[in-house]
């Protein structure tokens, strides 16, 4: 925090925050709401903390989902977008597919999925089909966008075709497939979320987003409140280390990571 | 098509020759030509004219960046059978060095696609740096460097692989003034210690005379040789020689050659 401008932007939030759960609170005692319709903010924390064991188990198998479709996300868009940008025909024969997934809902999806496929098969699955679309689109952009200048300089030199991939067009994409990766991290657990749920109400399961399935039957508001905290700060987590991942990467050299006044 | 036929023996030593050449875009402009040109091993050769007129071009079909619609390019290659189409160093209009890597990365590109050895590697690195006078900032990145130093890094990546023809397009169209005259003075010293054939692409009429052996006034797309001028001025120029009434009187002269390929353009 540099400038009291800084300070302000980070702490107006907060306040806003703040002033809601008091908010919350104050309505729940207020008019004496029953904890299976509204839940106050204090007993939402209060499960929280009682229900921790089983929720952080849940917490545990969601995130290892999200990241398996999410690594799956990334290698299937970058391998995919390089293959398009190595062959034209292959581009052209599978691009449109790649859309189709994308423009699909994965809702809709998610049912058949779980029919063909074991169900935490089907969950990767899922978060592969939400999450690796932005990673391809960005990855096709920035392979496309290389200085011609430098591709002329590679030619001028002889270089071959892994050279110039290697040492000029990944380089020269890694901002955009950074980019990619920030989007698909959020979108992964989404996927994750939405093909567990569609799971859970198959019966079976215990990620996060089961406990909610499973918490809503019971009417345990509380705990669903819990677990959708946990989700948030889960995804909040997510795009907080793939952001810090992209700067550490760029900071030397890319516009986006550099300073205003630098 | 680039060949490279000319013998070692050849008579005149000529370095580059270019024969009926002519370029015509996709779209149907005729961007060149036709155009002889022969250089000799060792000159420094500018090539002037207006924006558009195609000299851009010539250099580069000249260095293989692209391929004439008609006639033939010839590089002479007198050294060894190694000596492949990458013995000719090409500086842009821009600076065109890699972001992501640091000064030294850059310098070693083209010895890095060549699959140069690293100990010899490392040692031309730091001959091209020093050549440049840029020793001191092998590990800064382009972004944290001024658009001269910038461009000296480009001239390093050039050098470093110690090719016979240097080919430069506009180089130093974008710096101010006076990096533009240090930039002049130190590629002319260059030029004699290296002895490397210069082909000097510009639209400044003070700076091709100032740098060069002989200047090639180029007429309005589609370029064509319009006139040539042998600046017999000796060497080795420097700033006294900006000022001499015998630069002003080549200047003028050129100048005057060069009235004519404006003369069609909107704004001249």
């Amino acid at each position: 925090m540099k400038s009291p401008q800084d300070l302000i932007r980070f702490l107006l939030p907060l306040a806003v925050f703040a002033a809601g759960l008091v908010l919350w609170e104050a309505i729940v005692r207020a008019y004496g709401i029953q904890p299976y319709v509204l839940p106050s903010p204090l007993l939402v924390l209060k499960t929280l903390v009682a229900d921790w064991p089983v929720l952080s188990q849940s917490l545990g198998v969601t995130l290892l989902t999200t990241l398996e479709g999410f690594v799956a996300a990334a290698v299937g868009g970058v391998v995919l977008a390089l293959l398009f940008n190595q062959s034209k025909w292959l581009e052209y024969s599978l691009f449109p597919y790649a859309v189709v997934l994308q423009v699909t809902p994965v809702i809709a999806i998610a049912p058949l999925l779980l029919i063909y496929l074991q169900q935490q098969t089907a969950v990767i699955v899922c978060a592969w089909i939400v999450a690796f679309f932005p990673v391809l689109s960005n990855t096709t952009l920035g392979l496309n966008s290389v200085d011609r200048n430098l591709a002329g300089l590679f030619q001028l030199y002889g270089a071959s075709r892994l050279q110039t991939l290697l040492l000029l067009k990944l380089p020269a994409a890694l901002p955009y497939i950074l980019g990619g990766l920030r989007i698909a991290g959020g979108l992964s657990l989404i996927g994750a979320v939405v093909a567990e749920i569609a799971a859970g109400s198959a019966g079976a399961g215990s990620g996060l987003a089961f406990r909610i399935a499973e918490s809503g039957y019971r009417l345990n508001i509380p705990r669903m409140f819990a677990a959708l905290l946990l989700l948030s700060l889960a995804g909040i987590v997510i795009y907080g280390v793939l952001a810090l991942v992209s700067h550490l990467l760029l900071r030397r050299w890319h516009e986006s990571a550099l300073g205003k006044d630098s | 098509m680039v060949e490279s036929i000319v013998p070692e023996t050849d008579a005149n030593n000529l370095a580059v020759r270019l024969r009926g050449v002519t370029k015509t875009y996709d779209s149907g402009v005729r961007a060149l030509g036709s155009l002889d040109l022969d250089v000799s091993s060792g000159e420094f050769v500018s090539l002037l004219g207006p924006s558009g007129c195609g000299k851009s071009t010539a250099l580069r079909l000249i260095a293989g960046l692209a391929t004439p619609s008609t006639g033939t390019v010839e590089l002479s290659h007198h050294g060894a059978e190694q000596r492949g189409s990458h013995r000719v160093g090409f500086v842009f209009q821009e600076p065109t060095l890699m972001p992501w890597a640091n000064v030294r990365d850059n310098v070693r590109l083209p010895l890095k696609l060549a699959r140069a050895a690293a100990t010899d590697a490392e040692a031309r690195i730091e001959a091209a740096l020093d050549q440049v006078g840029l020793a001191d900032f092998a590990a800064a990145y382009p972004r944290e460097l001024s658009g001269g130093m910038k461009m000296r890094v480009s001239l390093a990546r050039a050098l470093v692989t110690d090719p016979d023809i240097l080919l430069m397009d506009e180089p130093f169209a974008a710096l101010d003034e006076i990096t533009r005259f240090r930039l002049n003075n130190d590629l002319l010293s260059l030029w004699r210690n290296l002895h490397k054939t210069v082909i000097f692409v510009t639209h400044s009429v003070f700076e091709s005379v100032y740098l060069s052996q002989r200047v090639i006034v180029m007429t309005a797309r589609p370029g064509r040789i319009g006139a040539e001028f042998r600046i017999t001025s000796p060497e080795p120029r420097g700033e006294e020689f900006r000022t001499s009434a015998e630069y002003a009187a080549f200047c003028r002269e050129v100048s005057g050659a060069l009235a004519p390929s404006y003369a069609g353009q909107a704004g001249a």
